[in-house]
């Protein structure tokens, strides 16, 4: 069985393509540092007996020493779960995973208890989730107790109960009633069959083992990927219960499909970069904060290390930016995923391509050297057609020993794209001021443009503006860099940026200011210069102040474009403005108080002369009613009368129109009805006068 | 010369004629006289005031002057329906009008206090 896993893997990871860039870092002291942070008991014992389990196998993987005190509470609880009666078919199954590892002794009143359990569970089981744990138990117990055999009965029986769990995509639902399917019960139903093999006491039919062989391949159909080559499995996210996320995922299939792989006889097809892009995706990863994704991390690189024949080798690179100024060597580090020792082998740099460029290979084929104090492969010097800027170089593995060929993965080539620095040097920089129409120049200044400069120069529209200097690489070669600008800024902060030119080594700019005129906002005066020249491979990028230059420019025309505003200072602009006080009318102006007094008395005046008028004429009240009850009526009268008047004070005291009618509709009643009477009496009396 | 004073001697003339006619007026007819000319003293005196401060508030100045003006053409009113030589309003006896007289001025007043402010 061994030769055929050996047979599927090399045949098919030999017929590997060449992947892009593969800068993955295998799992090192960090891991174990980390791992040792992220699964800390809480007062001694995990919360779970499924973290005790994840802890004890994330330490026996890592090679991190067990704690014996974190065994002796692991000890307890398995033994707990194990003695308890009320232990589900899951605790079981966790108790015995972590005992694998703990290696607690289970007595065997117990097991054979655990066993006829699980025995029960398994007929019992209704969803995916049931047969897992309860095969998944029983395969585990097989192993650790001593008890003879440990069969499943109807083994061909339960493998079709969980088959038909799955879907034509290659997924598996969880259960009859839920509709949902992910990769991850994929996983899960892979391992429960591989479980279910290992326990039949009969040979399970081939086709049945085949058409599960078919559904792994349709599984690997829905596999993502990234582009660095990782490939990984994820469910949709339909439900945020279920959901468990790629890493999860990705590690669940391959727990199953290695399972699965260990216990039949059959090739399963797969292609090799696809095992590969798995182990790419678990190293991208890097080191997880979550106790879970660094188990399934873990858990999953150890599946791919050895449950497996052939192992995947990792190149490494301490660092893929190298810089010629500290003359730095090109470092190679190989090791398994895991980080372990690897056989005897030597590094070959294949060739090396300039990014972007499909020439031929700047590097003749050649070995590194192994040097044996810190495990990497070193190419000493760095060839000298290799000069600043970004490569890719393409490494293989050779292995010394023919036999190590099966039994380790090398892959074929590998690129890594490489960086390239160095000092560039900045030769014959200088700049002048030229005539226009002979070319002959006025003023020139030479520049120093790795220190300071305060260059004046003056010019007028007719004359032109000349910079140049040469730009040269450690190796002597022509340098283009990725920004190469001149800066004009005037006193009123308008800025203009030019692009300067090159042809080969030299690089000039002319800026001939009769044609910039109308460029330049007809702005004359002082313009600040600045030159920038900088790029990624360049380890002296610089910004340097050149100096001043005088523009003496004609005046704007009419129609002129104004130059842009320049930003004002925020807090002026959306600052607070100043407070607005608000200006009430003014009130008019009133007399002084002794006039409108005075005025009052003379009002009354006319009132009086009126009095003493009635006085002189000789009124008297002989007409008066002598009766008692005309008297009262006229009484009436005029205390009606007087009461109206009062009324009316009253309104424009206090009252409002409203109030005041209401009174006054009743005071008025009150008074045509007395005034009907008194005054029908005087006309009476008088008509009897008359006519007496 | 003759003429000159025949006119000063003609208006003193009227003005005696004028006066002795008016003292046969009965005493009734006087007293609303009397009132009427009240009024609208009070009204002149209002004016010259305003005439004075300015005319803010204006309204108050409208109601006043209004109400002695208005009070003024209610009692020459009363005096036209009272008058015993007037022959429109024979039929029409004196208590009536001044039963006409009051409510009319009380609606005179009313608006004036509301409009006073």
């Amino acid at each position: 069985m061994a030769r055929r896993l050996a047979g599927f893997l090399v045949l098919l990871l030999v017929v590997s393509i060449c992947e892009a860039a593969f800068l993955f870092q295998p799992i090192s002291d960090s891991h174990r540092s980390t791992a040792l942070e992220l699964f800390t008991p809480d007062h001694g014992s995990f919360k779970s007996l499924e973290e005790t389990y994840e802890a004890l196998r994330t330490f026996q993987i890592l090679g991190i020493e067990k704690k014996p005190d974190l065994t002796a509470t692991a000890c307890r609880s398995i033994s707990e779960t194990v003695g308890s009666s009320s232990s589900t078919a899951k605790d079981l199954f966790y108790a015995l995973k972590a005992n694998s590892i703990a290696e607690c002794k289970i007595d065997k009143k117990a097991s054979k208890g655990i066993i006829s359990r699980l025995k029960a569970a398994v007929s019992g089981a209704s969803s995916l989730l049931d047969f897992y744990y309860s095969v998944g138990g029983l395969v585990l117990i097989k192993d650790q107790s001593s008890e003879a055999d440990v069969h499943l009965a109807d083994a061909e029986g339960v493998f079709r109960s969980v088959k038909a769990f799955s879907q034509s995509d290659g997924r598996w639902r969880y259960s009859s009633n839920n509709p949902e399917s992910s990769a991850f019960a994929a996983g899960i139903a892979l391992e429960t069959h591989a479980g279910i093999v290992s326990l039949a006491s009969s040979e399970i039919d081939q086709s049945l083992i085949s058409t599960l062989k078919n559904d792994i391949i349709k599984l690997f159909d829905s596999i993502e990927k990234y582009d660095d080559g990782a490939l990984y499995f994820d469910d949709k996210l339909v439900d945020g219960h279920e959901y468990q996320g790629p890493v999860s995922t990705t590690s669940s299939v391959l727990r199953g499909l290695t399972a699965f792989a260990a216990v039949t006889a059959e090739n399963l097809n797969l292609p090799g970069d696809k095992i590969l892009g798995l182990a790419k995706f678990f190293l991208g990863i890097g080191v997880p904060g979550d106790a879970k994704d660094f188990f399934n991390q873990i858990d999953s690189l150890a599946c791919l290390e050895s449950n497996r024949v052939s192992i995947p080798l990792i190149l490494s690179f301490p660092s893929t930016v190298l810089s010629l100024t500290r003359k730095d060597s090109l470092k190679v580090g190989v090791s398994t995923v895991l980080g372990s020792e690897v056989p005897s082998l030597t590094v070959k740099l294949v060739g090396a391509f300039s990014s972007g460029s499909k020439d031929a290979s700047l590097v003749e084929s050649q070995e590194l050297n192994f040097d044996k104090t810190s495990g990497l492969h070193i190419l000493n010097d760095l060839p000298k057609s290799i000069d600043v800027g970004s490569y890719t170089f393409v490494f293989e593995i050779v292995l010394h020993e023919p036999k190590h060929e099966e039994v380790y993965f090398k892959g074929s080539q590998t690129k890594v794209p490489i960086s390239v620095t160095g000092l560039i040097k900045i030769e014959n920089s200088e700049i002048a001021v030229l005539d226009s129409d002979l070319g002959s120049i006025e003023s020139q200044k030479k520049l120093d443009l790795a220190g300071k400069n305060a260059i004046s120069l003056s010019a007028n529209h007719l004359q032109k503006l000349r910079l140049s200097f040469q730009l040269t690489t450690p190796r002597g070669r022509s340098f283009k860099p990725h920004q190469a600008f001149l800066k004009l800024r005037h006193e009123s902060k308008v800025e203009h940026i030019f692009v300067v030119g090159n042809s080969g080594k030299q690089f000039e700019i002319v800026l001939n200011f009769l044609g910039l005129v109308e460029k330049f906002f007809y702005l004359s005066g002082k313009y600040d210069m600045e030159l920038t020249v900088g790029d990624a491979a360049m380890e002296n990028s610089l910004l340097v102040a050149i100096g001043h230059i005088e523009l003496d420019l004609p005046e704007a025309p009419e129609k002129a474009p104004r130059p842009p505003p320049q930003p004002v200072d925020p807090y002026s602009r959306y600052g607070p403005k100043a407070e607005i006080t608000h200006i009430f009318r003014a009130p008019e102006k009133r007399p002084p108080q002794e006039l409108s007094l005075a005025f009052l008395g003379l009002t009354i005046l006319p009132l009086l002369g009126f009095l003493i008028g009635l006085l002189r004429l000789g009124v008297n009240l002989k007409n008066f009613p002598t009766k008692p009850l005309p008297a009262t009526f006229a009484v009436l009268f005029h205390v009606g009368i007087g009461a109206v008047l009062l009324l009316y004070v009253f309104f424009w005291v206090k009252l409002d129109l409203f109030q005041t009618l209401k009174i006054l509709g009743f005071l008025g009643g009150i008074l045509v009805f007395v005034g009907h009477r008194i005054l029908s009496h005087l006309a009476a009396a008088s008509a009897k006068l008359k006519s007496a | 010369m003759g003429r000159t004073s025949s006119t000063k001697e003609d208006a003193g003339a009227l003005f005696h004629s004028l006066r002795s006619a008016y003292a046969a007026t009965p005493v009734n007819l006087k007293i609303i006289d009397l009132y009427v000319g009240f009024a609208i003293f009070t009204a002149l005196i209002q004016v010259v005031y305003m005439a004075m401060v300015g005319s803010f508030p204006f309204n108050s100045f409208l109601s006043g002057v209004l109400s002695c003006v208005g009070t003024a053409v209610l009692a020459v009113c009363l005096r036209i329906q009272v008058n015993k030589e007037n022959k429109e309003f024979k039929d029409l006896p004196p208590e009536r009008a001044f039963a006409d007289f009051v409510p009319c001025n009380l609606v005179l007043h009313l608006v004036i206090m509301n409009f006073l402010g």
